[in-house]
């Protein structure tokens, strides 16, 4: 009997109910993985989601934030929407803190969330949350679907809107009475019209004639690559015009990987924790040009010191985003990669700047990035660079936020794009373990490195169960230092060593942890056991925890201090 | 510096949260808005003036509106020519022998009573904001019981003579 019903409603054409036909939606737009989580009002979806297995993807998280930072990896990686189903109430709830970090960075999401029927939508119903309100002002977009027939359109919309122009998450929130009700007919195909949506992708070509005439003018140069280079898929683009022109490249946090480390031409990351040759190249230069970064604060430093010297030429898909912080005056709106294609395109004459190299070339040789081997433990940049050595530098790495973060900035160097994932706008503790596990679903043959500190990682660390179920072969490298690294340094730094509640005090036995969940774990505090046992680990088949024992006391250098410039960074020389 | 700002949108719902969203966040302060149907299905018109400290953060928020998905379109209309007009209904306390007084007060502005009672009248004007503001002013004496004002709404006139000189910021004192 059961049987025969299923077949009859897999060979018939029509769905049977709202939920039904917003996952044939979803298969329509391409998706193979949903990241969710049921509850009382997605029943109806997760209904549908039973009948459509075998035809789409579901992983089940352990908590919405987790699944929601998972779907943030796998964006980040396919450039395509992660899509995530949450409950009404506490499940949509769980999901605003990814909802912000993919509006702050960017990431493309399809957030659809359930709702209390519409017959008691606004009457404090059971796990009613006024999730319009909430999100509207950490979306791209929102939707409530008030009818079926609306749900093609708001879906096809929905896609579209957060995976083009300048991406960003877009929610759905989906009444239970909708996905519940069963449909007389499917509504028709239909064609999206959003006239107050019209992203500019080609440049102003005045704009660009600007740039090519500045450009020979020039004597000190400097690029700034951002994410948008990468939202673009932009950086073999990027990487010829630099060398066509010999300019030289620094690039944000997040815009990591969008131009090879390995060339001469590239000065690393600018910014509060940058090197300091990429900071002394934004300071003096008198031509930046910046693609796809939003000179964030945490970049620029003290505006005033910022790029003081420079004429500014900002190429950016968000006008909102040119002149916001930082006067510009040659403004391009425009799609990074078409804009660079025209710029590879123009004649364009190079800059003659020998002196600004050498200059430059001094710098990189008299400032370059430091720390203290410190044989009586391990000390965590040389953590980082020995994982970059087992991995050959070619990991997909995905980090949490913290000192850590910082110390994978600096030295995980990246050859290639779309290998680096971290949460820069927000700064998202909790981040970076399910960020990798969404990275390494996207990349099932890819290392998949999470590298995050002891205390995020207890954010979102009941994900294990996920990779565990799955055999993600996520490798987990805790860099434990027993405290909230970044906070105790800055009271170190900023407020007289009072180390106040930032340390922790006791921890769990991270190995027994792992093991717990079926996982592989395995404890290192010294360099000759990490030299000894890393290769053997990264190579495992299957997921492993390794909690790394660091010296509690490191700090990430150099730095530029609250408040102060670019030109004012600390700590660049040994102490 | 206040400015007046017109949007047109779509007329979704939510749309009016996003627009108050954007301007509140960056701190702009609203002193009005107004919002009614326009001459086309599904679009409607939005009137705000707002209070702005400085041109960049003027361009800023206009460009965070435009970025709304809804927002079809948005300028700042204050230096055009333009015409602006408001609705006030006002409360004034009344004896029945002040009644023809205050009529002879409020005829020039082309306003009228639409409402009496024993000890108190209503007086409809509508107008530029700053003919309400001195229209308010003169009645203020008799003892004003209540106002209820609409916020001013806005177009562009016909024509736009060129290189004019006819900010109206004294509209918004
Ligand atoms: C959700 C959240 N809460 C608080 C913070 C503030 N914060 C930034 S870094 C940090 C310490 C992180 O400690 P840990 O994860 O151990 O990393 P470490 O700095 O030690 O490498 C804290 C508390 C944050 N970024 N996110
Ligand atoms: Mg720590």
């Amino acid at each position: 009997m059961k049987v025969e019903a299923k077949l009859e409603f897999q060979t018939s054409t029509a769905p049977k109910t709202g939920a039904d036909l917003l996952i044939d939606l979803l298969i329509k737009e391409g998706v193979e993985t949903i990241f969710g989580y049921p509850g009382g009002a997605v029943l109806p979806i997760y209904d549908a989601i039973y009948r459509a297995r075998g035809s789409i993807n579901h992983v089940l998280f352990r908590h919405e934030q987790g699944m929601i930072h998972a779907a943030e990896g796998y964006a980040r990686i396919t450039g395509k929407p992660g899509v995530v189903i949450g409950t009404s109430g506490p499940g949509a709830t769980n999901l605003v803190t990814g909802i912000t970090d993919a509006m702050m960075d960017s990431l493309p999401l399809v957030v659809f969330t359930g709702q209390v029927a519409r017959s008691v939508i606004g009457t404090d119903a059971f796990q009613e949350a006024d999730v319009m309100a909430i999100t509207t002002p950490i979306t791209k977009h929102n939707y409530q679907v008030q009818s079926v027939a609306d749900l093609p359109r708001i879906v096809k919309e929905a896609f579209h809107i957060a995976s083009t122009g300048r991406p960003g998450p877009v929610l759905v929130d989906v009444p239970k009475d909708i996905s519940s009700e069963v449909l007389s007919m499917v509504p028709e195909e239909v064609s999206i019209h959003l006239p107050g949506y019209q992203p500019t992708y080609k440049p102003n070509p005045l704009q660009i004639r600007k740039l090519a005439e500045a450009l020979p003018k020039a004597k000190k140069p400097v690029i700034l690559a951002g994410a948008g280079v990468l939202h673009s898929q932009a950086s073999a683009e990027l990487t010829t015009f630099a060398e066509k022109h010999h300019i030289p490249v620094v690039t944000t946090l997040l815009g990591l990987g969008t131009f090879p480390a390995d060339s001469p031409l590239s000065l690393g990351m600018g910014g509060m924790h940058g090197t300091y040759t990429a900071n002394m190249a934004l300071y003096e230069s008198d031509l930046l040009i910046n693609f796809g970064a939003r000179f964030d604060d945490r970049l620029t430093g003290n505006l005033k010191h910022f790029a003081p010297f420079a004429k500014v030429a900002h190429i950016d898909i968000d006008p909102a985003e040119i002149g916001k912080n930082v006067p510009t005056q040659i403004p391009i709106v425009a799609d990074a990669k078409v804009a660079l294609t025209q710029l590879l395109d123009e004649a364009v004459a190079s800059p003659e700047c020998a002196e600004w190299h050498e200059k430059l070339t001094q710098y990189k040789k008299d400032f370059p990035l430091w720390y203290k081997l410190d044989s009586s433990g391990m000390s965590p940049q040389w953590l980082v660079e020995a994982i970059h050595k087992v991995t050959k530098g070619e990991a997909i790495v995905a980090t949490d936020v913290g000192q850590h973060q910082m110390w994978a900035a600096q030295y995980y160097t990246f050859n290639k794009p779309h290998r680096w994932i971290t949460s820069g706008g927000l700064g998202t503790m909790g981040f970076g373990f399910p960020a990798a596990i969404g990275a390494q679903m996207a990349a099932p043959d890819a290392t998949v490195v999470a590298i995050v500190g002891d205390a995020g990682f207890q954010m979102t660390l009941q994900e294990l169960s996920v990779i565990y179920e799955r055999n993600l072969p996520v490798k987990i490298i805790i860099v434990n230092n027993g405290a909230l690294g970044m906070v105790r340094q800055w009271q170190e730094l900023q407020y007289e060593n009072r180390i106040s509640e930032s340390i922790l005090q006791t921890q769990p036995d991270f190995v027994k942890l792992a093991e717990s969940y079926g996982i592989r774990g395995a404890k290192i505090d010294n360099q000759e056991d990490l030299v000894a046992s890393l290769p053997e680990l990264m190579a495992y088949d299957g997921p492993v925890l390794i909690d790394c024992r660091v010296l509690q006391k490191e700090k990430v250098f150099p730095m530029i201090a609250p408040g102060k410039g670019l030109h004012e960074m600390i700590g660049v020389k040994p102490q | 510096m206040k400015r007046i700002i017109s949007l047109t949108v779509q007329d979704r719902s939510g749309v009016l949260n996003r627009v108050t969203g954007v301007l509140q966040r960056r701190q702009f302060n609203i002193a009005s808005i107004s919002v009614g149907p326009t001459e086309t299905e599904g679009v409607s018109k939005m009137t705000l003036v707002v209070d702005v400290e400085d041109e960049q953060r003027l361009e800023q928020v206009t460009k965070q509106l435009n970025k709304q998905i809804d927002v079809l379109k948005v300028s700042d209309i204050t230096d055009k020519a333009i015409v602006v007009r408001e609705l006030a209904l006002i409360k004034v306390a009344s004896s029945a022998q002040l009644r023809g007084e205050i009529n002879g007060i409020i005829d020039p502005f082309r306003a009228m009573i639409i409402d009496v009672s024993k000890d108190s009248l209503a007086v409809q004007i509508t107008g530029r904001p700053d003919k309400i503001d001195a229209l308010i002013e003169l009645l203020r004496p008799y003892g004003i019981k209540e106002i209820a004002r609409t916020g001013l709404t806005a177009f562009q006139r016909g024509h736009q003579p060129q290189g004019n000189e006819l900010s109206a910021t004294y509209l918004l004192k």
